[in-house]
């Protein structure tokens, strides 16, 4: 008999799947993101672009009595107040990612290339249910997301900034349409990354190699 | 007048005691607990300081043509239409104090001799919406520099009929974009429901009406 700790065990090396540093600053994105739209959807309910507003306790921002009080509305001040700090968490959060994205060839290495074809094609595979899964090895649909959710994040910042200082900034404003139509913009940047975050996470999640690691 | 002064005032102090008492339930909930408040006024202080650096007092807010002027604007405060205060523009004064060489009150008649120009900007509201609206009156620097104030100060201080009281920074007073309305869309103001002899447009930020008192 062969004592249980003397059976050799076939060396597997330990896969980094994400760095520290992606791993940090995905979840400060994550809460960025998540304070930024819970006090967007306040601010935009003071000034609806559609026929609907959104609940008031899905809001962020301070007790909407204490502001209905005072100031006859749902906590606009308090809204603006978290929106406009937790900017800086997404855009300081945004640029160690994207220096250090650059500079490590994380971009490079794990988004790039992006081939339409290859999408379209990894997209069938997926959706007939016979995409072989490579731990640590992004398919071509993955690439095009996270490069698709960095786009839409860019643009959100742009146009948030082309309505935060319409006059400092008039020129960016104009490239996107002016103030009003920069709102829409904004609008639409936002339920792009709703949408993005709901369906890629629970994607990954499905899978029972990833899931745990 | 007296009177309205004083509704003001009580309001200010029923405001200021509330405000004290508010700051006492600690711990309610997680955006209105203490660390998250001062975490706020910091991101704020600092926010004010970020767009002083990019404010660049030079810089022109956009003007429109007559054609591009919203005929029907946007009525806006915290109460109904009906529940602006009225001003008698025979009785109307200007108050003003703080940082200032002439304190002496202005009524309509002074004001309106003022040195007058007229803009056509977008009227940008924190609450999202925005129009664009003609305005006339002294652009608020040549008051400023009328009434002697030390414009070294950081701050000018508005308080309104209504009890709506603001400030706005030196710089942004400054801007030649930024004056003492005293007609809308080429009426003048006493003639809109509102009833303000005097508002404020800024070009660079938004305005403030039905103005009482300068601090």
């Amino acid at each position: 008999m062969v004592p249980a700790d003397k059976i050799a065990t076939p060396h597997v090396p330990p896969i980094v799947l994400h760095p520290l540093v992606i791993r940090i600053t995905h979840w400060l994105n994550a809460l960025a993101i998540f304070v930024m739209i819970g006090s967007g959807w306040r601010i935009y309910n003071s000034e609806p672009l559609f026929g609907f507003e959104f609940p008031v306790w899905m809001t962020f921002g301070g007790w909407p009595e204490v502001s209905q009080h005072w100031h006859n509305e749902e906590g606009l001040a308090g809204a603006l107040q978290w929106h406009f700090a937790a900017m800086w968490l997404l855009f300081v959060n945004l640029l160690i990612y994207l220096v250090y994205g650059l500079m490590s060839g994380h971009f490079r290495r794990d988004f790039l290339p992006l081939r339409p074809r290859e999408v379209v094609r990894d997209l069938r595979t997926a959706l007939a249910g016979r995409l072989a899964h490579n731990v640590g090895e992004r398919n071509a649909v993955q690439r095009a997301l996270y490069i698709g959710v960095m786009t839409v994040i860019v643009f959100t910042v742009l146009s948030g900034l082309s309505i935060w200082k319409p006059v400092q900034f008039q020129e960016l404003t104009a490239v996107f349409g002016g103030y009003d139509a920069a709102r829409y913009v904004h609008f639409f940047c936002m339920t792009q990354l709703c949408c993005s975050s709901s369906s890629t996470s629970p994607s990954r999640r499905w899978c029972p190699r990833c899931c745990c690691r | 007048m007296s009177s309205l002064r004083k509704t003001d005032r009580r309001r200010f102090l029923k405001g200021g005691l509330s405000l004290g008492a508010l700051s006492l339930l600690t711990g309610c909930d997680l955006t209105d607990n203490e660390p998250a408040q001062r975490l706020l006024w910091n991101m704020s202080f600092w926010n004010d300081r970020v767009q002083g650096w990019l404010f660049n007092p030079s810089r022109l807010a956009p003007t429109y043509p007559e054609s591009a002027v919203d005929r029907v604007f946007r009525y806006n405060a915290f109460y109904p239409e009906e529940q602006a205060p009225q001003l008698d523009p025979a009785t109307y004064h200007l108050e003003l104090s703080g940082a200032i060489g002439d304190k002496r009150p202005w009524t309509v008649d002074n004001l309106y001799q003022l040195p007058s120009t007229s803009q056509i900007t977008r009227h940008v509201c924190v609450e999202g919406w925005s129009r664009i609206g003609k305005w006339s009156g002294c652009p608020l620097r040549i008051f400023l520099e009328r009434v002697e104030a030390d414009v070294t100060k950081r701050y000018v201080g508005f308080i309104c009929a209504d009890g709506h009281y603001t400030s706005i920074d030196m710089p942004t007073a400054l801007h030649p974009q930024t004056i003492m309305a005293f007609t809308f869309a080429d009426h003048t103001a006493i003639e809109l429901p509102l009833r303000k002899p005097v508002g404020l447009p800024a070009g660079t930020r938004s305005s403030y009406s039905s103005l009482r008192k300068f601090a």
